[in-house]
């Protein structure tokens, strides 16, 4: 019974979010009388949020080194976006060779603010600050102030196409590929949990008790057969999906299961301790915000794609999305706590909560108003916990 | 007592696992100097604290009058209403305020909360006539010296019409001149009436000033001497500050002692707040295989400066000196190449630069060494588990799982992790800074356990401590740091405590005082 409590007391800012975005989405089913699972809406809940994961991701590794933000990603969205426009549409260059450009400046961008905050030690805010500031003049000066389109229909692809349905044909009514994956990936994290029980078992770990680890996993395999179901529906997988979940996996692995991702932890969770161990911080510093960089491009240009057009005003606000998406998370204002999994969970409580009160009709000055409060509530309940729990 | 100003009776306070007063009883009588000395760890901060009110009323067992009426402070704002004001070793000013702005910082002279400029720089310049500090009341803090800013906060406690004033370590920053100034004033003071308590390692000026001097040793008191009733004089102080017998507080150990290992030769540090200050002052130190070396010394001589130095010049400025292991020069130029060169260092502040606390045991452990427990840079897991049980059984970490948080262990629990995590991998030579710092008695010989065990595996240990019979317990050689140099070398047969302690006090009395 102790290790029950242990093991809930240790996850239960997760547990919390997850339970609290099932609940926010059953609330808003029934407010939104059933529109917000429809499939076209769960496909367009993932089309529009495509953004908001891919740079929580990134924001999560920079505030797992201590609590250090990116204030730029949205100018820098933008600024990406403007360039793959001034490269595909203007230049008529080539699309894979004008993406490789836009995200090779991402990693100079990444490579230009990380050296400022992790050699010369400017506050991530200040030098973050400037690149909000300077990336958006970059865009709009580089625009002209107007919006450069249409991209070719291949570039378009990237974020609003689907996987073809090759196994199902022209004519069956539901995404047969579709149910497949969701069936290969409701497989495959079986196998991996129960694996995982298994070696945990071994070492002679305590580990969660029967109930919960079931619970969890089938908690976890009906969200997949209803995603999949729902996506089936509709038209099949997004592409911009897989690129998504290639992201969360390879992250997930980075920063649980590798040398560089543990530093980023012990990093955040006592700097002097890091250095005295070994741990070069600046350099782990500087890693973050260069990953940051790209991931943003890669975010600008699923934008701009999405979007069909470069704008000036592209990714506007983008940073406080994703800042958000951390925090709620359950990323630690501090540093050293937080998962890719936790960004990934409050991006989504974060769309859906957009996604269901724009179908109801709510206002956006309301929207704000209530995610602003979804945010510190969040936030002050796991600092709240905490207390409690020491 | 007649008269007596402050009267702490029966004081006791505890921190969980540790006693840090016992039945301490302390009276001061008006308009005297009294000096509270004791060794590091003896409870005179803690008594302070106590009487301060940053522990406040409820928070220790026992009274506290003052002016022969019960208190009970709750905070220091309260002491300061009955003019109790203590000066902290480290001092309380702001930086980039001015002078007569840190003089009357929470006591501003304002109308409706709008300060009076003219007011707060006269007034601020009358108290600075009366402790003699020739300067202009608007120079910022940062631009005048040590030695004038405990000017500064004398004068900032005069401010708060101060009955009683306390001073901890007043000179232990400040060189031969200042610190002379200060005690005069102290003296001058005492002429016009004010008390003050005096506490002090430098038991020459103590016995300089002091009219009463009232000995603290383990948390309880242990004797008061009065000027003209008592001796008074250098040997008969340390006598009574660490008259204790050796009790069989550390464990036996045969020493196999071997061929010298590491050496430091010429080894120069300086401070990187102060480029000009020497932390470290052409130190020359060897280990041998198996043995045990104990650098004593007093806080702020300068014994983790030189530890950290060494260790792959974590804190310094301008280092120089070689370093060699088994007869050859090595070169540590970061914290990264000394651990793979098998040198280790253990900080004397584990929670603030030893532990990840939010943290869990295991990634503790293996945070230094994961490249041994890793391929391709990709972790393995079952390795790590399997490392960190191993470290847990063998060093006794309790705990119910090694993914317990090291934030929510004791001191000496936590201590175990720094260990194991040191340890892991696989060092030479070890540095403990303080290993047994502020853990209770049993964790403290289970610590001194390790380090035999360690020993005897043929590890050379630097033993860094402020607690002399720790250092005479456990060493097998002894080093004495003072002022950044070695100022004497002890063999175990060789070294007692009132040895150690005339040979640092000798040194701080000749030529500059203490620097830190």
């Amino acid at each position: 019974m102790d290790s029950a409590k242990f093991i809930f007391k240790n996850n239960i800012r997760q547990y919390a979010m997850l339970i609290a975005l099932v609940v926010i989405m059953i609330f808003f089913q029934i407010a939104t009388k059933g529109v917000l699972l429809v499939p076209m809406n769960v496909t367009n809940l993932v089309l529009q949020n495509a953004y908001v994961f891919i740079l929580a991701i990134g924001m999560t590794l920079c505030i797992l080194t201590g609590g250090n933000i990116d204030l730029s990603v949205g100018s820098v969205v933008g600024f990406i976006g403007a360039l793959a426009g001034t490269f595909i549409v203007i230049m008529k260059m080539d699309m894979a060779l004008g993406i490789a450009l836009a995200l090779l400046v991402g990693l100079a961008i990444g490579v230009w603010q990380g050296f400022w905050i992790a050699f010369t030690r400017i506050p991530a805010f200040i030098v973050t600050l400037a690149g909000m500031l300077l990336f958006r003049g970059l865009t709009v000066s580089m625009l002209k102030g107007l919006t450069v389109g249409p991209f070719p229909e291949s570039f378009q692809m990237i974020s609003s196409g689907f996987v073809p349905d090759f196994m199902g044909g022209e004519d069956a009514t539901i995404n047969v590929t579709t149910l497949a994956a969701g069936l290969v990936v409701a497989v495959l994290f079986i196998l991996s949990k129960l694996r995982q029980r298994v070696a945990r078992r071994k070492n002679g770990l305590e580990d969660m008790p029967a109930l919960l680890f079931y619970g969890q996993i089938l908690l976890v395999i009906v969200v997949i057969a209803l995603g999949s179901y729902s996506l089936a529906l509709y038209r099949g997988i997004p592409i911009i999906f897989i690129i998504i979940g290639v992201l969360i996996l390879a992250y997930t692995f980075f920063t649980q299961r590798t040398v560089p991702g543990r530093y980023l932890y012990a990093m955040g969770g006592n700097e002097k301790a890091a250095k005295l161990s070994g741990i070069d911080t600046n350099k782990v510093l500087f890693f973050a915000y260069v990953n940051m960089g790209v991931l943003s491009a890669v975010a600008g240009i699923s934008v701009a794609s999405r979007l069909n057009a470069a704008s000036p005003l592209a990714g506007l606000n983008f940073e406080l999305d994703a800042i958000a998406s951390c925090f709620i998370g359950g990323a630690s204002a501090s540093g050293g706590i937080g998962t890719v999994i936790g960004a990934i969970i409050g991006g989504l409580v974060m769309g859906v909560l957009n996604n269901g009160m724009s179908i109801m009709g709510v206002g956006s000055d309301i929207q704000q108003v209530i995610k602003g409060l979804v945010l510190l509530l969040a936030v002050g309940f796991d600092i709240m916990s905490k207390k409690k729990g020491s | 007592m007649d008269d007596a100003i402050l009267e702490m009776r029966h004081i006791t306070k505890t921190f969980p696992g540790v006693k840090a007063l016992d039945d301490v009883n302390f009276s001061v009588k008006r308009g005297e100097i009294h000096a509270l000395v004791g060794e590091n760890g003896a409870g005179k901060s803690t008594l302070m604290n106590v009487l301060s009110g940053i522990y406040p009323h409820g928070a220790y067992e026992g009274q506290l009058f003052v002016d022969g009426k019960e208190c009970s402070f709750r905070e220091i704002r309260d002491s300061e209403k009955r003019g109790i004001v203590i000066i902290h070793q480290e001092l309380a000013l702001i930086p980039y305020l001015s002078i007569g702005e840190n003089i009357f910082l929470r006591n501003e002279r304002a109308k409706n909360y709008v300060i009076e400029w003219e007011d707060t720089y006269r007034e601020a310049a009358k108290l600075l006539g009366i402790v003699g500090l020739e300067e202009n009341p608007r120079v910022a803090i940062k631009d005048i010296g040590v030695g004038k800013q405990q000017l500064v906060e004398i004068a900032k406690a005069l401010s708060k019409n101060v009955k009683l004033l306390i001073l901890d370590e007043p000179t232990a920053s400040l060189n031969e001149d200042d610190s002379e100034n200060l005690l005069k004033l102290l003296v001058e003071f005492k002429a016009k009436g004010m008390t003050s308590i005096l506490i002090s390692h430098k038991i020459k000026e103590v016995v300089e000033v002091a009219d009463t001097i009232t000995i603290l040793r383990d948390g309880a008191t242990i004797e008061t001497l009065y000027r003209g009733k008592d001796e008074i004089s250098e040997d008969r102080i340390i006598k009574g500050m660490v008259g204790r017998e050796l009790v069989d507080r550390f464990p036996k150990r045969e020493s196999s002692i071997g061929e010298v290992v590491f050496e430091v030769r010429d080894w120069n540090s300086y401070n990187p707040l102060n480029p000009d200050r020497k932390l470290v002052d052409n130190v020359n130190i060897q280990v041998r295989r198996g043995e045990v070396v104990g650098l004593a010394g007093l806080m702020g001589a300068g014994r983790t400066e030189l530890a950290m130095s060494i260790f792959g010049r974590s804190y310094g400025l301008r280092i120089s000196g070689r370093v060699f292991k088994d007869g050859k020069e090595i070169f540590l130029h970061s914290v990264r190449s000394a651990i793979e060169q098998g040198i280790s260092y253990t900080t004397e502040d584990r929670k603030s630069a030893g532990l990840n606390l939010i943290a869990d045991i295991k990634e503790n452990i293996t945070i230094a060494g994961l490249k041994k427990i890793s391929r391709n840079l990709v972790i393995n897991r079952d390795k790590e588990v399997a490392v960190a049980e191993t470290y847990r059984k063998k060093l006794r970490i309790r705990s119910p799982s090694i993914l317990q948080k090291a934030g929510n262990l004791s001191g000496g629990n936590q201590q175990k992790v720094v260990l194991s995590k040191w340890i892991f991998t696989d060092p030479e030579v070890l540095i403990l800074d303080e290993p047994t710092r502020g853990i209770d008695v049993g964790a403290k010989y289970e610590i001194y356990t390790i380090i035999n065990q360690l020993a005897s595996e043929g590890k050379s240990v630097i033993f860094i401590s402020s607690e002399l019979p720790e250092i005479l317990g456990m060493s097998d050689r002894i080093y004495v740091m003072a002022s950044g140099k070695i100022v004497g070398e002890f063999t175990r047969d060789e070294a007692s405590q009132e040895g150690i302690m005339k040979c640092i006090m000798r040194s701080a009395g000749e030529g500059k005082h203490g620097q830190r």
